[in-house]
């Protein structure tokens, strides 16, 4: 199974990569968008800041995961990689993002501590193919300030403050808010789940 | 819901895990790639790897410990020990840390806390505080923060070095009591509680673990949001399972099974 991991200079890379050749894919890591264009599957990582993903915009690769989202090819971004998924977040009003699922992102409300670090529970719908396999209730480790809200795509909602977007999926564009690179068995089931997606 | 964090810690020397009581009389408890793993499988929430000799020429050697032990791990796992610029950090991110802790260098050179965030992300930046309480009115308000393994003062109040690293960007805290630290004799659960109701971002309690009951107080009186142990793990003490399973029974919620 061949991945391509985008390479957007937002943070570390090198858990999920790891996570990913655990399970034996073959992983590409780049920041170009032919080669995203021309990915089988594509997984978009992410920690930091939602200005951050400015430069998928000016590197053309958005332009390029708009493309390969449209024949199909499965696509998983994850933490700041799901919320660029929406329409934009208020972290960095200035960018947006794909708009593939409607609704945009902001900062958790006043009253816990944020950001929102641990192990939180999962409530599941039946219907995940990313989670198939995971029990609901299962615990997966989140490290976020901002959150999507709870949609038609929402496949998953966590509570924290108020219940939020913890995976979406519409079609094979997919994401979760998650670290499923860092969330023990689950987070590997999942992404096995993810490279074993028929790709178009 | 958010579950309390249970953070086993290695403390490494030269490649090897070590543990003593107030950092004196170190004996060998063993691989830390093996005991990682195995806190892992037994439900620790996370591993920190403190590497206590951190000289120069043993850079080499933590950051191939580092590279081993991230290997099979698919939990966080925080470094700590040593580091002093970005791109000391950007070495240890690279052999597969998820996030740093540091202690000195961000006490002589704060901003050091706001460049490794700016890279990386202020979920990767621990700032650790080593903090005894004062000899004062009031010994937890005015707890003084140390460095050098808790034996030189570095003239600081530990609530206001707190504030000061969360806004520059650090993720967490992780707080060491240097009095309760290796005495399994319980957490300073006020001084923990001083601490986190002044931060936003979450503290981890450090120093002092000995039974469940202890984690419990900590997290229940001390407001921690995560509780981190070393030696109760390494010698079959508790695993980190038992100890949850205790933690549930009293009403604490931590992530389970696991």
């Amino acid at each position: 199974m061949r991945v391509t991991v985008i390479d957007y200079r937002a943070g570390n890379l090198t858990s999920v990569v790891k996570a990913l050749h655990s399970l034996g894919a073959d992983v590409v890591v780049t920041e170009e968008p032919d080669l995203v264009r021309s990915a089988e599957r594509i997984v978009l990582p992410g920690v930091g800041h939602f200005a951050a993903t400015r430069r998928l915009e000016e590197t053309g690769i958005k332009a390029a995961v708009a493309d390969a989202a449209s024949r199909q090819i499965p696509f998983l971004g994850i933490c700041v990689g799901l919320q660029w998924l929406f329409g934009g977040s208020t972290e960095a009003p200035e960018c947006t993002g794909l708009g593939a699922l409607s609704g945009s992102c902001q900062r958790f409300a006043a009253g816990k501590k944020v950001p929102h670090v641990g192990w939180n529970s999962l409530s599941i719908r039946p219907e995940s193919r990313l989670l198939a396999g995971v029990d609901d209730g299962s615990f997966a480790y989140f490290t976020h300030s901002y959150r999507a809200p709870v949609g038609e795509a929402t496949v998953a909602v966590t509570d924290y403050c108020e219940p939020f977007s913890a995976a979406v999926e519409r079609g094979n564009v997919m994401g979760v808010q998650f670290h499923p690179e860092k969330s023990g068995e689950i987070g590997l089931t999942l992404l096995r789940n993810f490279l074993e997606l028929p790709s178009c | 819901m958010l579950t309390k964090r249970i953070i086993a810690c290695l403390d490494v020397r030269a490649g090897r895990v070590v543990k003593g009581v107030q950092f004196v009389d170190l004996i060998d408890a063993g691989d830390p790639a093996e005991l990682a793993a195995r806190h892992a499988s037994s439900g620790a929430d996370e591993i920190v790897l403190l590497d206590i000799t951190a000289t120069h020429e043993q850079r080499g050697t933590l950051l191939e410990t580092v590279r081993r032990t991230a290997q099979r791990l698919f939990i966080p796992f925080t470094v700590g020990g040593g580091i002093r610029t970005a791109d000391e950090a950007a070495a240890v991110f690279d052999a597969g840390a998820d996030k740093i802790s540091i202690n000195s260098a961000a006490l002589t050179r704060p901003g050091v806390v706001g460049e490794i965030g700016a890279r990386f992300g202020a979920q990767a930046v621990v700032v650790a505080i080593d903090a005894r309480r004062a000899n004062s009115g009031d010994p937890v308000a005015d707890a003084q923060v140390y460095i050098a393994g808790g034996r030189k003062p570095a003239g600081r109040c530990a609530i206001e070095w707190a504030r000061e690293a969360e806004s520059r960007g650090a993720g967490e805290i992780l707080l060491t009591s240097m009095e309760a630290d290796g005495t399994r004799a319980g957490f300073d659960c006020e001084l923990t509680a001083a601490v986190s109701e002044s931060v936003q971002i979450p503290v981890i309690a450090s120093g002092g673990a000995g039974t469940a009951a202890h984690f419990t107080r900590v997290f229940r009186e001390g407001k921690a949001d995560a509780a981190l142990a070393a030696s109760i793990f390494h010698f079959g003490i508790a695993d980190v399972r038992a100890l949850k399973e205790d933690l549930q029974r009293d009403g604490i919620p931590v992530r389970l099974p696991c």
